[in-house]
């Protein structure tokens, strides 16, 4: 590329345009920022599937999987959170349709189920640290605890979410903004019960296999 | 007059990706399905060997994970310009780095420096 | 009587008049002359009544030109820190011989390196790299801000904070002794059971958080706000080389959130990660925290790169010689980094497969870095060279970086890091391509974007000295080092046994030291006579260099807005472009400008965080569960804030640019 100077011809067919004259609104980044910290969210539990992965077996002549697991209470607790997507999914379908109430009705259910969850998940560590079973017992509890617990958590923190949102549908309604919130909170709920395929999978059915 | 353009007035998110019933209930469908079936393997004992049970299991839980990621998650190749899908893909390469790094170098430092130690390999 | 007991407890946790370190008189004579220093400065900005001012224009900005003079400011005082801690170990170092013990018993020893290694790569190097990034990157692309304002300036106090916490540390209780990545067991509750790897652990996970918002935030700002017409294979190289360290950024810092809070509950729960009983797995940490610390050192520096990029070209009067093949080269770098981590620890004992795996990707790694190498020789070559004061730092750099890369792949020959690892070999590689990769990127940044910043350029005999004395100190401070290495000497001690022969390299280091330590001062020197003569060295034009690229069109210092009209790009260099054309920016017609608002959230949010992570080291619960609530009440009242932005008046913009017209036409 020639480095000297350009001189402009009078009647230059390509009269460059170096500014925008009209409004700039950069497009918004909050849907792809929110997919980015989930990304980032990906990584922490791949860590703590990776510690359960090499940990997972060092029983220290404690307690197994198999001995521990209750794969029933899993597969109802899997169930309910597999139901809050898709009443979270149904909160946005009515979102579409501009229905606040509606959306408010799906999402209290959805709330619900994942309260639901947490109250059986709560029992089942309740059950474990009766047994002597507790995150410290040994290295297998410990990353198990660690990896179901860190889930519970992010279920909890997205409950938290769930009811402040509801509470900001109310004053302001379908605004943009609320909107942006929802469409976040839902990819936050879907991701989590993405993990969780990864825990019951990984952790709870291949746990008890020998 | 300045400008209208807030945000805040404006009626629908621009990139809002678009959901129907038809692909919540589809996405739900396959869900319960593919989740129904590795329970029923592992507690019905349906295969004698363990490491046929963990392959199926795991093959059936990242399918599961591709029916949430195109039902639930509406990921497809154009959403935020194509970068939603390459963020994933990114992802999906660190988080594969990360477990099978982490357990092939983990299971070579166990067999090598604490022999008593040593456990079953994860796959 | 066990009630008033419990409730000590409860309120002060094992903080005691105990924790004030008196027994060491270094450490008493450090804390007179900071508490003097900062006494004196607290009471001339109270009697300059600058408080308001600080608070309204600089604490709660949004702004990515404040946010990043901030991260600067606090990146260059916390670098005071982390070499006064280096000074101290070089001075210990060259006297400790045979009978004399020096000055530093080993327990305080180990505090410093720690200190030094912790300070320098997360509260020098990371702030500075994200100062830089932060303040030009939306000037590069022709945007306004950065994607999420509000969480930049939370980003900015989180970081603070940890820096807070870590200075806390000197002046109440102590700082972790485990070396700057707290390795297990040393780092667990048994061997470590003080507040020391607490304050490590917290300081840590705090600035983290900031860390990570940072890097999702600058991602977004560069996929999302480039002007129009900027598509990726038109962004300048700096850009580039952010978007691929912001990448990392994302990628990499939940690894370390997720193996220190693995940590964090061994200590606080008892659980079992990395113990050595009960299955726990000590090299798990290890295993993890490199898959974290590999990917970290390339985040500090493609930034450096991306500089000497903008900075070679322009000072050759040239375009960047292989555009195409630097981004690749930042690319496969990039991924690359993610399948080296296991060369930091080839002698724990792994094997043949796994360390030859990772020793020829290792190898691999350096050939794109040798790539841009040339590509920046290849750009001086048949330039119209001008030695201002960055390019300086770019010749440093390349001879430098260069020796260091390649102790480096001599490193990655795991039969040589056999004998090499931990020695102060390692240390002289790492310091090598650190200072003269990352801190000589930093500064020729500082130097070549400060007249941007500032609106005058800094001083270039006082920039000359500071760089001649850094650049000779180090060869000084460190070329023994890597003699020492070869001669055997392990790193991170304090006393040797009598040997002239050792002793000797560790005195030409610490004359090393010394001449950095007048790099330094100089450095300083150069920012308060720049100031001083501003009115000399200023710049009328916003365009000092003849620069190449956006942020070059905007005035020095730039508006609140950045551009008054966002700019349309057609090529790369996209400002060489329109001076080619002899644009003429436009002087009506300005429009009313939308901008977000100030906010004082930030600053709560991460005071409250410093109280809490303080709370959780000393084990005071009650303080630690009332300051949780109080951040959860604080964020969530946060949501509820909608009225985050404003319009700056078309008027005000109007005011803005006929002053920028009026100093444009007075350089005539």
């Amino acid at each position: 590329m020639s480095e000297t100077t350009y001189t402009p011809e009078s009647g230059d067919m390509e009269a460059l345009e170096f500014h925008v004259t009209e409004d700039h609104h950069p497009e918004t980044g909050t849907l792809l920022g929110f997919w980015l910290y989930l990304m980032s969210d990906c990584l922490i539990f791949a860590c703590l599937f990776a510690t359960y992965g090499v940990l997972g077996r060092s029983y220290a002549g404690g307690p197994t999987g198999a001995e521990l697991f209750d794969l029933p209470l899993v597969a109802i607790n899997t169930s309910f959170l597999l139901l809050s997507s898709i009443t979270y999914g149904f909160a946005m379908l009515e979102t579409q349709r501009k229905r606040v109430g509606a959306t408010i009705g799906w999402l209290a259910v959805t709330g619900l189920l994942g309260a639901a969850f947490l109250g059986l998940e709560l029992y089942e560590f309740a059950h474990l640290l009766n047994e002597g079973a507790g995150p410290q017992r040994s290295a297998f509890l410990t990353s198990f605890f660690a990896l179901v617990g860190t889930h519970g958590l992010h279920v909890l923190f997205g409950i938290v979410w769930l009811v402040v949102l509801v509470v900001q549908l109310r004053k302001h309604g379908l605004i943009v903004e609320n909107q942006r919130r929802l469409f976040c909170l839902s990819m936050f709920w879907h991701f989590l019960d993405v993990v969780w395929i990864g825990v019951f999978t990984f952790v709870y059915l291949m746990g008890v296999l020998p | 007059m300045s400008d209208h353009h807030d945000a805040a007035h404006d009626d629908v998110l621009p990139d809002a990706p678009h959901s129907t019933f038809k692909g919540y209930m589809t996405g739900f469908v396959l869900a319960v399905v593919l989740t129904v079936i590795p329970f029923w393997v592992v507690m019905a004992d349906v295969f004698e060997s363990t490491g046929i049970t963990a392959l199926v299991i795991l093959s059936l839980a990242a399918v599961q994970i591709v029916v949430h990621m195109i039902y639930f998650l509406h990921m497809n190749f154009r959403s935020q310009g194509g970068w939603n899908m390459l963020a994933l893909m990114f992802t999906a390469v660190i988080v594969f780095i990360t477990l099978a790094g982490s357990l092939w170098v983990m299971y070579h430092l166990n067999v090598n420096m604490m022999p008593g130690m040593m456990q079953d390999p994860w796959g | 009587m066990f009630e008033q007991l419990d409730l000590t407890q409860l309120i002060f946790g094992r903080l005691s008049w105990d924790a004030i370190p008196l027994h060491d008189p270094v450490i008493v004579a450090t804390f007179v002359v900071v508490a003097l220093g900062g006494a004196a400065l607290l009471g001339a900005m109270t009697y300059y009544r600058v408080w308001g001012y600080l608070w309204k224009e600089w604490f709660t900005s949004i702004d990515h030109k404040k946010i990043g003079i901030m991260y600067m400011v606090l990146g260059l005082v916390m670098l005071l820190r982390g070499f006064a801690d280096a000074i101290m170990m070089r001075i210990q170092q060259a006297w400790a011989f045979g009978d004399a013990t020096g000055y530093l018993p080993p327990d305080h020893y180990d505090q410093i390196f720690t200190a030094h290694g912790v300070i320098m790569i997360f509260f020098v190097a990371m702030p500075l790299i994200t100062g830089i990034m932060n303040y030009i990157i939306p000037l590069q692309i022709g945007a306004r801000d950065v994607a999420f304002p509000f969480l930049n300036n939370f980003s900015f106090w989180m970081t603070a904070s940890g820096a807070a916490l870590v200075m806390a540390s000197l002046f109440i209780g102590e700082f972790a002794k485990t070396g700057w990545l707290a390795y297990p067991p040393l780092s667990g509750i048994l061997e470590s059971p003080g507040v020391g790897v607490d304050y490590y652990l917290w300081a840590l996970q705090i600035a983290g958080v900031g860390t990570l918002l940072s890097g999702i935030n600058l991602l977004v700002t560069i996929v999302k706000m480039r002007a129009p017409g900027m598509n990726l294979m038109k962004m300048p190289v700096f850009t580039w080389t952010s978007l691929c360290t912001n990448v990392l950024i994302v990628a990499a810092f939940p690894v370390l959130t997720a193996v220190l809070g693995m940590l964090l509950l061994d200590r606080y729960l008892g659980t079992a990660f990395f113990t050595n009983d009960l299955g726990g797995n000590v090299m798990m940490y290890i295993n993890l925290i490199w898959i974290w610390g590999h990917p970290e050192v390339y985040i500090l520096i493609l930034p450096a790169f991306g500089i000497f990029s903008e900075v070679v070209s322009t000072y050759s009067g040239k375009r960047l010689f292989g555009y195409a093949s630097m981004v690749y080269a930042t690319v496969v770098i990039t991924v690359l980094s993610y399948m080296v981590w296991l060369h930091h620890f080839f002698t724990m004992g792994s094997g043949a497969s796994v360390n030859s795996f990772f020793g020829i990707t290792t190898m691999i790694i350096s050939i794109p870095t040798g790539a841009k190498i040339f590509n920046w020789l290849f750009t001086m070559y048949r330039g119209r060279i001008r030695f201002e004061v960055p390019m300086l730092w770019t010749i440093g750099f390349i001879i430098t970086f260069v020796i260091g890369g390649m102790t480096g792949v001599l490193l990655a020959v795991p039969p040589a890091d056999f004998v090499l690892h931990n020695s102060l070999f390692l240390v002289a590689h790492f310091h090598n391509v650190i200072i003269g990769g990352v801190l000589f990127g930093l500064f020729a940044g500082i130097t070549y974007w400060y007249p941007k910043a500032f609106g005058y350029k800094l001083d270039p005999f006082w920039g000359k000295m500071s760089f001649w004395f850094w650049t000779i100190g180090f060869y000084f401070a460190f070329m023994p080092l890597y003699v020492l290495g070869l001669m055997g000497v392990t790193r991170r001690m304090s006393q040797f046994e009598e040997d002239a022969a050792m002793q000797f390299w560790f005195q030409v280091a610490a004359f090393g030291a010394f001449l950095i330590a007048l790099g330094i001062l100089f450095f300083i020197v150069q920012l308060v006579v720049s100031y001083r003569r501003r009115d000399q060295l200023r710049d009328t034009t916003g365009d000092p260099w003849d620069g190449r690229t956006l942020e070059w069109a905007t005035s020095s210092p730039p508006p609140q807005y950045n551009f008054a009209f966002t700019p349309r790009v057609h090529d790369l260099d996209a400002w060489w472009q329109m001076k080619q054309h002899q644009y003429r920016r436009p002087e009506q017609g300005f429009k009313a400008i939308h901008m977000p608002r100030n906010t004082a959230a930030g600053v709560v949010l991460a005071g409250i965080s410093t109280v809490l992570g303080f709370a959780l080291i000393w084990h005071m619960w009650l303080l630690a569960g009332l300051s949780f609530i109080a951040l959860l009440a604080a964020a969530i009242g946060h949501t509820f804030n909608y009225d985050r932005d404003y319009h700056i008046p078309a008027e005000e913009v109007e005011r803005v640019e006929a002053e920028r017209t009026r100093m444009l036409a007075s350089h005539v």
